[in-house]
């Protein structure tokens, strides 16, 4: 009864039988599982999290060093470091490296590593798929990028207007890098939300009902329902776009009875969901943090989680509140503004929420929760100011003024990237083993805190005084001087900031490398089920899949109330935890057919636009991918199992299913699995009857 | 709770056999297989792109300004895409028929009734290649006017979807002629079913839309 997760139907093939899986492809699988090339073909979910927040580092660095530029043309008025349509490149690609490359794969990182263990599953639903999401995302980035070498960056925008991004008033290429390199993020992040959503849905512990669920794993599931479903709409816009700039086709060709209101529309339905796609994953991340530094459950666990929901749902409906000052007329103009006031309500009842886990709990200021806490005020600023755009009268007068910049800085900033800085410090040592200082930590929370205040906070003000954004450099005398030049100093301040959490990093490996402190299965005292395994996470996530009961279930396995009615601790976090020597798991084979697929596609890219011939060589071998990919059975039987536990990057863990065991290591394997049976079946029983309290 | 009934080992036998192509999950929290159930939300993705699509063509099929080429009602010839859309929808029916023979255990029939699809799909997008060289003989070219921008790429969105649906046809013909798509792979041929039935629906709404609404 305790491993209920073992199915009585062969995980492999029965020896007569293997010849008819022989795949159809011409690759035999990778065997690789350590080294650069294992990481090349790994579809292990935990590499891919890791790697999904390495290529968003090296975009932030990129986003980071535009901004940089930004504000050092900006730092005086009159300046002229560069041209006006160098900044024109330089602003925009700064807003689309931000929000695709960085943002969006944060959440997709963070997902991808934390997700499946949270719900005690091993994988992703389709592994596979989730490494082609990554190199897809990898590459469309870098061909995003490449233009800055073939003719010049994005030039109109990260929101690109058309017709002002059609090929009239946008003649180099960087609306075309834009389009395509977008359409190509767009696949990986449909690809990957599909795979998260069914994880989320299909994959869950025994026992783990939806409303048991960790609160990031709810608010990733929303945000990844979000991207399903809002992300074609920009593919549409995309293509339409791209038919207009390659293929002379008359969408937003103004003369042949175009209307220059459909992008906006279409990029705007898929615009404002996309808000709520970049925010709900770090208000997922801080609903897991606050609660375990405040040591108490989280206040309202299900309003959280409507709320999430409610965000969703109302998110479709706001959209046009980006288009107030295009001439919608007085009903839609109405309209959008009440409902836009309304989506303020759910995010509201968060806050409150989060406010009041904190109210008498014991609170513990690690990093963190500075982090966290940071959001909850940060975001509370920039919410509070995008309330403001919901009164029409008053958006008209702030649109395109850096009014705006400064509110979208505080929730994407001050909200996103704070909530993922914040679980960057939190799963550390889940992913990989070793603290981060607490020290430089909080140095680095605090620089980042100032900096980004001393950046953002002026622009209201400049805002409100009437500086419009986008502007290459400003004339002297309309009072934008002091606060421009504090915004630039503040911006060489997050700078600083940054690099403390590089610092962070190096010093802290170093230190573990001279001398290893295991932090433990559960450095924190947390709630979660990703801390009931070791730290690092073995590749096989868990011996045993647990049983869960309870919300909160590694709280509950570790606290319970006596007699008194007192809440004491019953057992440590390394006593709870699975050993992690677990055997008797078979895990998905690596592939190459992700890679080949995803690095076809840029080649359509660059085929579009400059020479038909490599599109033509492209789509050939993304069809040959897609056999491959379909053909290649998900498990290939006749892989090594080499034996598990031996480090993080191992590939396969040992095959002991016993129906399908009837070789050489049937009798070592069985003698294996029996640990991990015992602890999954105390786990079972330790856990009371009545398991639906919350549900 | 239900939850922890569906991870009991006899949900999984009706995967028994090659189990594997269903990835390392053989039991799951809906008791839908992960793969149908990504081809549901792909297919509700998929609305979408549809559904921008065609606003954009009601947006934009009478915008054409005057002295600008052919518009909506200078071309369309009903009566023979009707043909092709019943072509279409006869696709459906062979379909569901190959579905209803790979429960049965019927490859012979199944393999059959997946060519029969297949052709039948080529047949339409052969009819939609007929139709558009039609129209642009008649003056309609793509980048004639925001009409023909729209209504090719609307129908030729779709028409791409009916060609990948062939291309997998196609593969599943393939499989089944080297005996690898047995009785233990019938959800295989039913998951694909649900994005042959979604394709054709939304030719229903598409031929609605773009040549029976004046």
């Amino acid at each position: 009864m305790a491993i209920v997760e073992r199915p009585t139907a062969p995980l492999e093939l029965p020896p007569g039988t293997a010849v008819t899986t022989r795949p159809l492809g011409v690759f035999t699988r990778p065997q690789a599982t350590t080294g650069w090339r294992s990481w090349l073909t790994t579809i292990d979910h935990k590499r891919i999290g890791i790697m999904y927040g390495a290529a968003a580092s090296f975009f932030f660095l990129l986003g980071g060093i535009e901004a940089l530029l930004i504000r050092a043309q900006l730092a005086a008025p009159g300046q002229k470091l560069y041209s006006a349509d160098l900044y024109n490149q330089i602003f925009t690609m700064h807003g689309v490296t931000m929000i695709f490359l960085v943002v969006i794969p944060l959440g997709a990182a963070f997902m991808n590593y934390v997700m499946p263990l949270q719900i005690g599953a091993r994988d992703v639903a389709f592994p596979r798929l989730n490494a082609f999401s990554l190199w897809l995302f990898l590459f469309g980035g870098l061909f995003l990028n490449t233009s800055w070498f073939l003719g010049g960056g994005a030039d109109g925008g990260w929101f690109a207007y058309a017709p002002n991004t059609g090929v009239t008033f946008s003649p180099s290429h960087g609306m075309d890098f834009y389009a395509l390199g977008l359409q190509m993020t767009g696949i990986a992040s449909l690809a990957g939300a599909i795979n998260l959503v069914v994880t989320v849905l299909n994959l869950r512990a025994p026992g783990m009902t939806l409303m048991k669920m960790p609160v990031f794993t709810w608010m990733g599931l929303v945000t990844q329902l979000l991207l399903v479903f809002a992300l074609p709409v920009l593919s549409v816009a995309l293509f339409l776009l791209t038919f207009d700039r390659l293929f002379d086709a008359n969408f937003f060709n103004v003369s042949a009875g175009a209307d220059p209101l459909l992008w906006e529309h279409l990029f705007w339905i898929f615009g404002h969901p996309e808000v709520y796609i970049l925010i709900l994953p770090a208000f997922g991340i801080v609903s897991d943090i606050i609660p375990v530094f405040s040591r108490k459950p989280l206040f309202g666990y299900p309003f959280v989680v409507f709320s999430g929901i409610a965000i969703g749902f109302m998110g479709w409906g706001v959209w046009a509140h980006h288009m107030f000052s295009s001439g919608l007329g007085p009903i839609s103009v109405a309209a959008f503004a009440l409902s836009t006031m309304f989506i303020a309500v759910p995010t509201g009842v968060k806050i409150l929420n989060w406010m009041a886990t904190m109210w008498g709990g014991r609170l513990r200021f690690t990093t963190p929760m500075l982090f966290a806490i940071g959001l909850v005020t940060m975001f509370t600023i920039g919410g509070l100011s995008g309330v403001t755009h919901a009164v029409a009268p008053a958006d008209t007068q702030q649109t395109d003024t850096y009014y705006i910049v400064a509110h979208f800085h505080y929730v994407l900033f001050g909200g996103a990237l704070m909530g993922f800085l914040g679980g960057l410090y939190y799963w550390w040592p889940k992913a990989f083993g070793f603290m981060l200082n607490e020290k430089l930590g909080k140095w680095n929370f605090w620089l980042t805190l100032i900096g980004f205040n001393l950046t953002f906070g002026p622009m209201h003000i400049l805002g409100l005084q009437g500086m419009p954004r986008r502007i290459s450099t400003y004339a002297e005398g309309f009072g934008f001087e002091f606060w421009n030049a504090v915004a630039t100093a503040g911006a060489f301040f997050i700078a600083v900031a940054m690099l403390v959490l590089v610092a962070n990093v190096w010093v802290s490996w170093r230190a573990h490398r001279a001398d290893p402190v295991d932090p433990g299965p559960d450095p924190w005292d947390a709630r979660t089920l990703e801390w009931s395994v070791q730290s690092p996470t073995p590749t096989h996530n868990f011996d045993a899949v647990p049983t869960v009961s309870h919300l909160d279930e590694v709280w509950h396995r570790k606290y319970e109330e006596n007699a008194e009615g007192k809440v004491v601790r019953i057992a440590s976090g390394a006593e709870v935890a699975q050993p992690g020597d677990g055997t008797g798991v078979h895990l998905p084979s690596p592939s190459y057919w992700p890679l080949v697929m995803a690095a076809a596609l840029p080649l359509i890219g660059y085929g579009l636009i400059f020479n038909l011939a490599f599109a033509a060589v492209g789509g050939v071998l993304v069809l040959l991918a897609a056999f491959g990919l379909g053909m290649e059975p998900a498990d290939d039987p006749e892989a090594q199992h080499g034996p598990a536990g031996e480090g993080h990057g191992n590939g396969h863990a040992e095959d002991t299913d016993e129906s399908a065991d009837e070789g050489a290591d049937g009798e070592e394997a069985g003698g294996e699995a029996v640990p991990a049976v015992t602890g999954a079946s105390t786990a079972a029983d330790r856990t009371p009857e009545e398991g639906s309290t919350d549900g | 709770m239900a939850d922890t009934v569906v991870h009991e080992a006899p949900t999984a036998a009706p995967h028994a056999g090659p189990a594997a192509v269903h990835g390392p999950s053989h039991a799951t929290s809906t008791g839908l297989s992960n793969t149908k159930l990504a081809m549901w939300v792909f297919l509700g993705s998929d609305c979408l792109l549809f559904g921008g699509l065609i606003s954009t063509y009601l947006l934009l099929r009478h915008r054409v300004p005057p002295g600008q080429g052919p518009g909506p009602t200078d071309v369309f010839d009903i009566p023979f895409t009707s043909v092709s859309s019943f072509v279409l929808l006869f696709s459906s029916l062979t379909m569901a028929l190959a579905v209803g023979a790979i429960h049965r255990g019927d490859e012979r029939r199944c393999r059959t009734f997946l060519l029969t699809t297949a052709l039948l799909g080529a047949l339409f997008v052969g009819g939609q290649a007929y139709e558009f060289t039609v129209f642009v003989r008649e003056g309609l070219g793509y980048t004639t006017n925001i009409f023909g921008s729209a209504f090719y790429t609307l129908t030729g969105f779709h028409g791409t979807h009916v060609s990948v649906g062939i291309m997998f046809l196609l593969g599943l013909f393939i499989l089944s002629l080297r005996g690898r798509l047995g009785v233990e792979r019938a959800e295989t041929v039913e998951i694909f079913g649900l994005y042959w039935h979604f394709v054709d629906i939304v030719w229903i709404l598409i031929f609605t839309v773009v040549y029976l609404i004046p």
